[in-house]
Parts: structure tokens; sequence; C-alpha cells
């Protein structure tokens, strides 16, 4: 099964370059031509503002991932905390000198662009969750002493973020990190203790809260109980969705879209959109291309030979879902609207470069499948 | 190596519980989507057709109103409007500003105009100013280079290009009132206007039309991207009249001094010709809404220019109710053409004293003598013998005491007297003197200006019971539907006694010792015959007369007696009646005889029952003879 990684664990750059996982690469460009499709309607047939845009990045972001997937996963072990340090460093600054942005402190103006230090985050995290987890033995990762350490690599920034407030990603950081947990074979009851303290720690904590903060968030968990404010946004979006109907209005014949009866169209309700022009039938096509990408992501994953390879594909892959499914069912009123853009085709360049770079690390561990990586991250078994 | 290929197994059944997890979340979305877009999805189309279709309404303009010769009454004027549409303007007080220079913006207007920029979205028109005249038009025109978004925009707003003369005729229209509401979403629209009185009221909707539709498309912010489709509506019908405005416009300006009501019947099928009520107002006042003082000036005003008089003023006949009161006595066979009466200038009954006007009396009457003299003793005398009963049916049957169904709001029945009604009105009996007061038409009886002149119009057609309209076509669609010619029913009155009746009423005014001889109309083809009334509104007083009071003419106005005249014309051949009442005018036959008397010669001159003449230019001569009788009797 391994002879051939036992043989050449190690690629020459033409090698590695044959090696990259292609047809994923093809599948994201799809993914993001759609992207630019959907963009060019929201804005009524143009390329501008936002098409052209979406494909400039996204052209960027496609140098950046497979650079990234050339890139040997040693380096990334090496350096994982770094990276991890130097975000979390970030998120802080963000906390003390913010650039208020859409209601919430998330941006570093960095004079030519704004840094998220939040996106940042989630492949820190990921990488750093991936270093502390392929150190650990299977008897280690039984101990709950063990868990101490990730558990706080995890909630110190998902704290600094949910302060900012960016409830999703708070939400993401927390369940990728247990998606990234549940692989590494952490104890199913020690889930289950957190989720169940979890639980009984919520009614608590409601009876601290003012009024007001109670009404926001009835609001924000039952939008349609207010349909002239936070309402407005999602019943449009489910009058979008519905009346697209099994085949949809047809393209660039939205009449919510372009009506402008939907909101955040370029963004957030992208995916309404596209289901209101191509209806049932292009939301599903849309969702086999997403599951298409999942099923190899899961695919490299269980291919690699190193648990960090493994642990940083499947938390790539996770991070990705979580994008995906909050998006989705928040456009069609399932959850709450927090705020989750819908990968590679919603516009804006921090998520779709943070998908990228997760991409690029995915692409990685599939080139670097058959590398030996020892606990302390040398070739040593 | 041992341990971490089981890792990696336990990696792997892990994952495997993680896309099983995830495959359920998947489903979850797939479910959702189901629903949303196949089960609920006609809901939801039909939601997003709601937000995306705006129904406008298009007002249709209001039917016109003409008279029977075709002259206008009632028109749609081009109402001339100034409108801002605050996003073509950079600075909305600046525009302001500059519009001040040209037409002046007041404080007021302002504030208005400021609140309801902030009001409405910025590409929705604001109204500026309504009413502009020419000269406004143009400067706002010229100045257009100063005045970004400012744009003029032409509405219809009603006009009636006779003003006063014919408002009681007309009514008028006015913003609607929550009570107006009946579900037709044309009186939602801002700025509509209903009829509120007269034929505006009546015809209300037959003059409205329906309205139209547009289906537009709108997106978020309520803007128009483009029309889908296109209902156009029905304009309002167009009512043609029985009133000639000529003859109206004469008699209104003939009586425009006094506190009057003059009907002019076709005698035949009941054409209403002119009907005036002085003093009067200008309907197209209340198109634009009337400031509070004009409305108390004329609520307060004593002489009640709203008031249609001619339906909804009630008079005592007085003398004119004779004719009446002779029918009946003829009738019930209680005198004969030649029966004779002595008037020693009253009459006595029990105790007490019924005078006649005449204070040493007219000596020997007939029936003939006692009408054209206007006798008050023979009359006691016949209604004693005839009886309140037939008195009181003989006045219904020509038309008294119950409303004849004019087309207009507000008409009166007026009031015969029985003993009966006495009873249930008043508890109280019938005393044989109130007989008596009823055959001079004093008393409890009441009538109104146009049942008198019904009454004169059915003594005059040989009497067929003619009922008074003034609706002669509604054109529809280019479709006229005239008004179905009248079978009018026989009274059953004999011709004998009509031809007493009318002999008698031609001798009141052609006859040198008639009541009206100095009213009569000369031209022997025009030759009016009537009967004169006087109505005391209050008797002198003995402390009056003792102050020197003898005469009508030195009371205050309001206790002058009212000034009563019935009539028809050619007196040899009916076509026309008359009837006018001048409020504390004095004498029937000093007062009111001369209005009928030119009121019935311009309606002959003109032929105002006559074929209608087509052109304005045929109509004209008539006009312009209008003011010779006046000159040849003055």
């Amino acid at each position: 099964m391994r002879e051939d990684s036992l043989n050449q664990p190690e690629f020459t750059f033409g090698q590695k370059l044959l090696n990259l996982h292609w047809f994923l690469v093809f599948l994201i460009c799809m993914t993001a031509a759609i992207g630019v499709a959907m963009l060019y309607s929201a804005a009524n047939g143009s390329f501008q503002p936002w098409a052209s845009r979406h494909m400039v990045r996204f052209g960027v972001g496609l140098v950046v991932m497979i650079t990234i997937a050339l890139i040997d996963v040693r380096i990334w072990l090496r350096y994982a905390y770094v990276f991890y340090g130097l975000s979390l460093v970030l998120l802080i600054l963000v906390e003390i000198m913010g650039y208020v942005g859409m209601g919430a402190q998330r941006w570093l103006d960095l004079g030519y662009f704004n840094l998220q230090p939040s996106e940042l985050m989630k492949i820190a995290l990921v990488l750093a969750l991936a270093r502390y987890f392929h150190g650990l033995s299977l008897e280690d990762v039984e101990r709950p002493t063990r868990l101490i350490m990730p558990l706080l690599m995890v909630f110190t920034p998902a704290g600094l973020v949910l302060r900012q407030p960016d409830l999703g990603t708070a939400l993401m950081l927390i369940l990728a990190s247990g998606g990234i947990f549940f692989v590494a074979g952490v104890r199913i009851w020690q889930f289950a203790l957190v989720i169940v303290s979890g639980l009984i720690a919520a009614p608590v904590g409601w009876q601290f809260l003012h009024e007001y903060q109670k009404a926001r968030i009835m609001t924000f968990l039952n939008p349609e109980a207010d349909p002239l404010g936070a309402g407005y946004h999602i019943i449009q979006s489910k009058i979008a969705l519905g009346s697209g109907g099994m085949t949809g209005k047809g393209y660039m014949q939205g009449t919510q879209g372009h009506l402008n009866f939907l909101p955040e169209m370029q963004t957030d309700f992208i995916f309404t959109m596209l289901a209101e022009e191509f209806g049932l039938v292009g939301g599903l096509g849309l969702l086999a291309m997403y599951g298409l990408l999942l099923v190899y992501g899961v695919a490299i994953a269980t291919r690699s030979y190193s648990q960090f390879g493994r642990l940083v594909a499947m938390g790539v892959t996770v991070t990705f879902f979580l994008y995906v499914f909050i998006n989705i069912a928040m456009v069609m009123g399932l959850i709450p609207v927090v705020g989750v853009p819908l990968p590679l085709i919603s516009y804006g360049g921090t998520a779709m470069m943070t998908l990228l770079i997760g991409f690029g690390l995915l692409i990685g561990v599939w080139v670097h499948r058959d590398v030996v990586i020892g606990r302390r991250g040398g070739d040593e078994v | 190596m041992n341990r971490d290929a089981e890792r990696h197994k336990l990696f792997n059944r892990r994952c495997v519980m993680l896309v099983g997890g995830k495959a359920v979340l998947v489903s979850a979305l797939i479910g959702r989507m189901y629903y949303l877009q196949v089960l609920e999805s006609e809901r939801y189309k039909t939601l997003a057709e709601q937000n995306r279709i705006n129904l406008r309404l298009l007002p249709p303009p209001r039917g016109r109103v003409i008279d029977r010769f075709g002259v206008p009454l009632a028109n749609n004027q081009q109402n001339y409007r100034v409108l801002l549409i605050p996003e073509d303007t950079r600075d909305v007080a600046a525009t302001l500003d500059s519009l001040d220079e040209i037409i002046s913006v007041g404080p007021g207007e302002r504030r208005r105009i400021l609140r309801d920029v902030k009001r409405n979205r910025s590409f929705v028109p604001v109204t500026l100013r309504e009413n502009l005249d020419w000269g406004e038009v143009a400067r706002i025109e010229v100045n257009a280079p100063d005045l970004p978004g400012v744009m003029i925009d032409v509405g219809q707003s009603r006009d009636y290009p006779h003003a006063d003369q014919l408002a009681h005729v007309l009514g008028y229209v006015a913003a609607v009132s929550p009570k107006d509401q009946t579900g037709d979403p044309l009186l939602e629209l801002p700025g509509f206007r209903v009829g509120k009185a007269g034929l505006e009221k009546i015809h209300d909707l037959n003059l409205r039309g329906r309205g139209g539709s547009s289906q537009v498309e709108v997106n978020a912010y309520g803007r128009v991207i483009r029309e889908l489709r296109r209902k156009e509506g029905e304009p309002g019908a167009e009512i043609s009249l029985t009133i000639d405005m000529g003859l109206q416009k004469m008699a209104s300006q003939r009586m425009a001094d006094e506190s009057a009501a003059a009907v002019v019947l076709d005698v035949h099928n009941g054409d209403v010709l002119a009907m005036v009520s002085t003093p009067s107002f200008d309907p197209n006042l209340f198109n634009t809404g009337l400031s509070a003082v004009q409305w108390k000036g004329l609520v307060n005003n004593p002489r009640a220019p709203l008031i249609n008089k001619t339906i909804a003023g009630r008079y005592s006949p007085g003398s004119t109710f004779k004719m009446c009161v002779l029918l009946a006595a003829l009738e019930k066979g209680v005198i004969t053409p030649s029966s004779r009466i002595f008037c020693t200038g009253f009459l006595e009954l029990g105790d007490a004293r019924f005078h006649c006007w005449k204070k040493h009396g007219h000596g020997l009457v007939d029936a003939h003598q006692a009408t054209v003299q206007s006798c008050d003793v023979f009359f006691y005398d016949i209604a004693k013998r005839t009886g309140i009963e037939r008195i009181a049916a003989m006045a219904r049957r020509l038309g008294l005491g119950a409303q004849l169904g004019i087309d207009l709001p507000g008409e009166q029945a007026g009031l015969v007297p029985t003993p009966k009604w006495k009873r249930g009105a008043l508890d109280a009996p019938w005393h044989q003197g109130e007989t008596l007061i009823a055959g001079i038409g004093q008393g409890y009886m009441l009538t109104t200006p146009l049942q008198m002149a019904v009454m004169t119009a059915r003594i005059a057609n040989g009497g067929f019971a003619v009922k008074p309209h003034l609706t002669r076509a509604i054109t529809k669609d280019g479709v006229a539907k005239s008004k179905e010619a009248d079978k009018f029913d026989s009274l059953d009155l004999p011709l004998r006694h009509l031809e007493i009746v009318r002999a008698a009423m031609n001798d009141v005014v052609n006859s040198p010792r008639g009541t009206a001889y100095r009213s009569r109309i000369k031209e022997p083809e025009f030759a009016m015959a009537g009967k004169t009334g006087t109505v005391q509104v209050r008797r002198i007083s003995k402390a009056e007369r003792k102050k020197g009071v003898r005469k009508n003419e030195d009371l205050p106005w309001k206790v002058r007696d009212h000034a009563l005249f019935v009539g028809f014309a050619p007196a040899d051949n009916p076509r026309y009646a008359v009837s006018v009442v001048v409020e504390h005018g004095g004498g029937g036959s000093k007062v009111a005889a001369p209005i009928a008397r030119d009121i019935l010669a311009e309606a002959q001159r003109r032929g105002s029952a006559g074929r209608p003449v087509k052109t304005a230019g045929q109509r004209a001569p008539a006009d312009t003879h209008r003011t010779v009788p006046k000159e040849r009797d003055g």
C-alpha cells in the first residue's frame, strides 16, 4: 500500500507540480466561475463592480493556493505555532486599535488592503491543533489533562472574535476545532460532557442578561417576529428561494434580486439569488459541486501518511463544510443570520483568501501524502 | 508505527462518522430547499409578485355636464401645478429660494413642502403649488435652468364656467371624506374629488367613470422600473340637462338682488328649463377648498345661499293656492261657474271674523272674478263648503304635499294639512276656521317653489300629472341614453273646470282688474296667465300700527311678506309654467309678477323648450335680445 511512499518520500518541484490534485483545482475554478457569473448577474449584467474584482482576487488566490500546495508540509508543521501566535497577536491588535466597519471591529487597515485576523486564525488554528494532536499518542489523547492546552488554543481566539462581535466566525472556529478534536480521537463522552455542560450553562447565563440583550437575542433567533427589521432580510430571502421553484426564473431574471428586495445579494445572500434564478436544480447542482470538493477533501485526509497531514486536511474540509452549511442554512431561514459567506462565490476578498490558503494546504497534504513526519516534527518514526 | 497505524484507523473511523454527520446536515439543507422551492413554491411566487408589482390607478376624467343646447355647464380644466423631484435638485432649500423669487412661497407653504420632501422617497414628486395661472407657468418655464428638479405638471380640476348661476342645480365636487368611502379604490387617490351636492352628487357614479389601472414593476425602494400592463379606464359619462342656460342666466341675473326662488317647467314633459335660487355661491370655490371665513360667510348668511330654495324652501302658497280650492269646489259641485257670493270684506264663523284683503269687500263675485281679484271671502266660503279633505286631496293631485322625485338631493315634501295630520303631529282637533285659512293657502300649508310650478304646469297642460326632472340624457362611451318620454297619468280633471281656472288666471294678468295687470306681456303671442300671492310672515301689530307702520315696506326685512307668483305662457296654448317666490319681497303683484313676466317672455323668445339649437352662433342672437323686455316695460 505504501511501497511507493517508502521508496521516494521526496519529490522534485516538477514532480510536485504534476502531482497537484488537478481535478480539485479544476473544481475550485469551476466554483469560482459560478461565483463570477452570479456576481455578474447581481450587478444587473455588469462585470462592475463585483465580478471583475472577484476574478482578479481569485486569480491571485489561485497562485497563492498552488504556491502553498508546493511547500513541504513539514514547514507548516514547524511554523504552526508561530502562525498561531502571530494571528493571536493580530486579533488582540484588532481589539485594541480595530477599524470599525460593518458595525463590528474586524479589520486591520494595512494601507492597501484590510486584514481580517479572524480569518487568518481559521487557518492558523487548524495548523496549530493539527501540530498539537500530531504530537500526541493515542494514550495521550485519552488523557483529559492533555486537552486543556488545545481547548485554551481554541477558546482564546474564539472569545476574542466573539467580542468583536463576530458570532459566525467564533462559531466556525469552535466547530472546526471540534471536528479536529473528533477525528484526532478525543473520546466521545468528553464531547458529550462539553455539550451538556454548555446546555446547562446557557439558561443560567440567560438570567444575567439585560432585557434589551434578551430582546436582541430573541430577534436573532426568531427574525420573522420583526418583519420590517431583522426579519426583513430572511423573509425576502425565503420569498426569493421559494419563488424560484424547481427550475428558477432564468439567469438574470430573478425579480427579488434584481429589484433589490434581496439584501446583500452579492455577499451573504448570493445562494438565494442563484436558487432564485436556477431553482432547486441549480441549488442542488451547486451543493453537488461542494459535496464533490468535500469528498475529495476527506479522501485526501484519509490518504495522508502523517497524522499532521490528515488533521490539516480534515480541518480544512470541516472549515469549508461549515462555510457552506452555515451560509445556506442561514439564507433558508434554518439558522439565524450570522454573516458567513458562501465559499468561492460570495463577493469578499478575505474569505476567499482563507479558503484558497486552506485548499492550498489541502492540496499540499495530497502532494506530500507520503511524507513521513515524526512526533517531534523530524523524519524520525 | 503500530500505534500510528491504529491512530490512522481511528482517524478513518472518525472521518466516516463525521462525513455521516455532514451528510445528515446536507440532507437537512436539501429537505429545506425542497420544502421552500417545491412544496411552498406557489405561495412564495405570489409573494414575489406582490413585492414586484404595484397597481397604479389611473383616474378617469370626470364627465362633463351640458345644458339642453350643448352649452357646457361643468368642465374639466387643466390644472397646472408645479412639482419638485427632490433627488434631481442638489439643495431643496436653495431651489425653494429661487422659486420664491418667481412665485412667492410663504413660510407655512415652505414648511409643508419640506415636510413632504422628508416624508417621501427622493424620487417621489412633491407638489409645490397647484392651480398656477399662465403667467406663473411661463415664468417658471423660463427660469427652469435655475430650478433643478422643478417641473410643471398638468392635472384636471372641475370648472363651472357659470359660477354661481347654476350652483344649486350642479352642486359641487370636493375632497373625499371618510364617509364617502365605498370601497372604490379611486376614492383613495390623493386629490380625488367626489360630488357633494346637487347633480354632481346624484350622478356621481355616472360622472366619475371607472378608473383604469397600470401594473408597474417596482424595486424594493418603490421606484418604477417599467410598466407591465395597462388597463384604460372609462371616462365619466356626459350628462345633458333640461336646463336652458341662457334662460337660467337671465333669470338668475334678474333675481340676483333678492332672496328668491324661481322654477320654469315645460308643462308637457316636466323638463326643468330654469331653476334659480338666490343668493347663490360659487361652486368653483369648493374645488380648491373654502377658507374658514368663506365657509362661515356662506353658512351664517341669513339669506341662506347654500340652500336650494326651489326644492328645500317651504312657503305658504297663499293666493296661488286658490286655483286648487276652486278645482276642488267645482269637482264637489258646491258651486257652478255662475254661482255668486257677496263679499262684505269679511266672513263670520262663530265668534271669529275672517277678513278679505280688501277692507270694504268685493261685493257680488263669481268664481272668475273672485280669482281675478283674489277675493278671500269667496274662497273662505267655498273652502268651508268643500271641506278640508277634498281640498287636501286636490292639492296632492296637483303635486303638493309630497316629494316630486326630482333628480336632486334634499327635496322637501312640503305640507298639505288634514285633520288626521293635525291629530298625529300636533295632537289637536281640526277647527273649521283652519279650513277657511287653508282656502287661501295659508296656515299650516307649505309648498316648495318647485311644487308650485308643477301645480301650475298640471293646470296648464290639461290635467296631466307631469313630474319635473333635470336629466335629459346620459352619454356613456359615445352612446347617448336619453330619458324616456314619460307617459303622464291624467288627473281626471274635467277640461271645463280647468278652462274656468285658466280663463281666470288669464284675466289676473290681462284684464285691467287683475292683480298682475301691470306685469302682463304685451306681445299677444307671448301673453302669460298667472296668479299672484302675498304671504304674511307676521301681522302688523296694533302697537306698530299706532307707531305709523301701515305698509309692509316699513317693516324690517325679516318679517316682511313673501311675494309669490305662478303663471304659464302662452296663455292660450301653454308651454311654459313658472313659479316665483321672493322672500320678504312684499306683494306678489308688485315684486314676483314682474320677475315671472321677464322669465316667461325670455323663455318664449328663446324658445327654451324648443328643439335644441346646435351651434353657439345660432344661439347668440337670442342672447342679445335678452334685455329688450326690460327696456320696453321699464
